[in-house]
């Protein structure tokens, strides 16, 4: 497992919630994808959502920002509740920054253009103050001469940073990570692996989707497991990694810490 | 470390695959069938080839002022395009007013030019693009149909030749890209009214001939008009190609959209852009570049297509060639009139091929993952 930078302090949290979900229930069709989802997280919580592969992980944190719709329960993030109002969805999308496997970048953009493109439309920033703000966090991402490139000129680990970079250009509350390094080579891992955590040392508020164990130990507030549509067991990462509750979590333990 | 790496003799390629010798080898007799092919277009060139060289440059006759003139060389008879060609430029428009064509023509030319030139930011270029679309249609309907600001008016009926050929054909790409590109998207609506309502329309225009739809135009929509109305039979003739080539194009475009990866709305929409900015910004500029060939080839299709309008006695650049060659003081001169209309037609479809391909290859950023 790759090393990782020393943890960010985990500072006590305010208790002022970022995310509520209650109750949620999802289905396809007959299939029932998530069942009875209760999840409170506070600012500034860091949260690593881990679970075998269709358990529903994507799914729960896709609903948080409404890419997924879901049939009963509610979901309040800071302060506003999701309802099926396109611009009540398009003002917390705002402040929610999504990460995702496989980059999503624009292709027809460059680096820069994809990072200023939100902020210019959405925010209605001025070009000038869009692209100064794009730089800063292309630096923070540790690749601003790349800013003219077009995402395919670059390498996975690059484009990743690109898409985090991209998403904090919106300046977001929260940010949500779905398996943002399993498409990636083991030697790029280290590097978006690192960026996340300088960006949990600023205290944002993060819902992390991940198999990446040694950054659930260093970074999580809490480790949440899921299986078959279920939240099966919370807790922070030494309770979870040292003591797993249900025998589920220890199959899932025992596999993913030992291939 | 650094390995010093010596050329040896035999790295050289082998002569026989390089050079005029190794060309030929290679593309034209690779192989005995390849051979024997070549040798049959080689064959099948010197038998078609001097004869046609010998009747359109050779014996042909260039000028004249009557039929007489070609009477002797026995070639081609260009004199006939000579004298018919102001009518087949600008059909039926009057002779002292044809200025106005022309000047139409060029402010499009020069409006347009800073849109091909390179140096010229984005920017600039969407915005001058933008206002041409709204204003030129305008200008250039002001000024060819007169009746004010002093220029006589003249009647759409007399307008014909070339002309007509790229006023419909203009008109209609103009509107029907747009109009393809809504319906693309209607089609893939999540509203059911709205997909229903694409669907049907794409799947009538596209289940009937132009001409069928050029016939009903001018035979049916009468029909349902309310008696007196004098409806224009150019408007009528451009209403038709127009909705007939936007379902084509609208298939064309819904082919580029879905090529386009969910992750590309779903990251859109994760960061706040609504459904037109996302379409507008991001799906469609990739969509409509993927298929450049097929909107290419729907617009070539288009372009050849107006000369249907013949059908409902609209003066063409075909129509009028057809017409002319029907002169009596000019028969028998058919070949010439439509070689020449072959070849106008083939001018502008091959512009638009090669500009297609420029195009496509200047809004390659490629590297696609
Ligand atoms: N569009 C869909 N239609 C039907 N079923 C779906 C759809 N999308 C996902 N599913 C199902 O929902 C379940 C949960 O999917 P989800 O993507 O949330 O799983 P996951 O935990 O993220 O898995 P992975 O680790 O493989 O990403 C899976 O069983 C999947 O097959
Ligand atoms: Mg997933």
């Amino acid at each position: 497992m790759s090393e990782l930078s020393p943890s960010p302090a985990r500072t006590l949290l305010s208790d002022q919630a970022m995310i509520q979900m209650e109750g949620i229930h999802k289905w396809y069709g007959a299939f029932h994808v998530l069942k009875d989802i209760n999840l409170t997280v506070r600012k500034g919580e860091r949260i690593v959502v881990c679970g075998p592969s269709g358990s529903g992980k994507s799914t729960t944190i896709r609903c948080i920002n409404r890419l997924e719709e879901y049939q009963r329960g509610r979901i309040v993030v800071d302060g506003q509740e999701l309802s099926n109002d396109v611009k009540q969805i398009e003002r917390i999308r705002r402040e929610v920054g999504m990460v995702f496997q496989h980059f999503n970048l624009f292709p027809h953009l460059t680096v820069l253009e994809n990072c200023v493109l939100a902020p210019i439309w959405v925010r209605k920033l001025p070009r000038k103050q869009a692209e100064d703000i794009a730089m800063q966090y292309l630096e923070r991402v540790k690749i601003p001469e790349q800013a003219g490139k077009y995402p395919g000129q670059l390498s996975g680990g690059q484009q990743q940073r690109v898409a985090i970079a991209r998403s904090l250009c919106m300046n977001p509350k929260i940010m949500l990570f779905d398996e943002p390094t399993s498409a990636l080579d083991p030697e790029m891992i280290k590097e978006v692996l690192d960026t996340m955590v300088a960006l949990a040392e600023d205290g944002m508020t993060m819902i992390c989707v991940t198999h990446e164990m040694g950054f659930a130990k260093t970074v999580a507030h809490r480790v949440i497991f899921m299986d078959g549509g279920e939240i099966i067991e919370q807790n922070p990462p030494e309770e979870f990694f040292t003591n797993p509750q249900s025998d589920r979590t220890k199959l899932f333990l025992s596999q993913i810490l030992h291939h | 470390m650094a390995e010093i790496r010596v050329s040896r003799p035999g790295s050289q390629p082998p002569s026989n695959t390089v050079g005029t010798f190794g060309w030929l080898r290679r593309n034209l007799f690779s192989s005995p069938l390849n051979a024997a092919l070549t040798i049959l277009a080689l064959y099948l060139l010197y038998s078609a080839l001097p004869p046609l060289l010998r009747w359109a440059f050779l014996d042909a006759t260039w000028s004249g002022d009557d039929r007489e003139a070609c009477a002797t060389n026995g070639g081609a008879c260009w004199a006939f395009i000579r004298v018919h060609f102001d009518q087949f430029m600008y059909g039926f428009y009057p002779s002292d007013q044809r200025w106005r064509v022309n000047a139409t023509v060029l402010l499009l030319i020069f409006g347009a030019a800073p849109l091909f030139v390179r140096t010229v930011p984005n920017k600039i270029k969407i915005r001058l693009g933008l206002g041409l679309l709204a204003i030129y249609p305008i200008f250039a309907f002001a000024l060819l149909t007169g009746g004010a600001i002093g220029l006589p008016a003249v009647d759409t009926s007399q307008w014909g030749g070339l002309l007509l050929t790229l006023v419909i054909a203009g008109v209609g790409m103009t509107a029907a890209l747009p109009l393809g590109v809504l319906l693309a998207l209607g089609r893939r609506s999540q509203m059911p009214a709205i997909q229903t309502l694409c669907v049907t329309f794409i799947e009538f225009w596209r289940g009937v001939p132009l001409i069928t739809v050029l016939f009903m135009s001018s035979v049916m929509l009468p029909l349902f008009l309310p008696a007196g109305t004098n409806f224009d039979k150019l408007l009528r003739a451009l209403i038709g190609v127009t909705l007939f080539q936007a379902a084509y194009m609208a298939e064309v475009v819904r082919g580029g959209l879905q090529a386009i990866p969910k992750g590309q709305t779903e990251a859109a929409a994760a960061l706040g852009l609504g459904y037109w900015k996302t379409m507008g910004l991001i799906v469609l500029p990739q969509a409509l570049k993927l298929v450049i060939p097929g909107i290419v080839n729907t617009l070539i299709a288009l372009f050849k297509d107006t000369s249907l309008v013949l059908i409902i006695g609209l003066f063409d650049l075909m129509n009028i060639v057809h017409n002319a060659t029907t002169n009596p003081e000019w028969l028998g001169f058919s070949t010439e009139g439509y070689v020449f209309a072959a070849i106008v037609y083939w001018l502008f479809c091959f512009g638009m091929s090669r500009y297609s391909q420029h195009l496509e290859k200047r809004l390659h950023t490629g590297h696609k993952r």
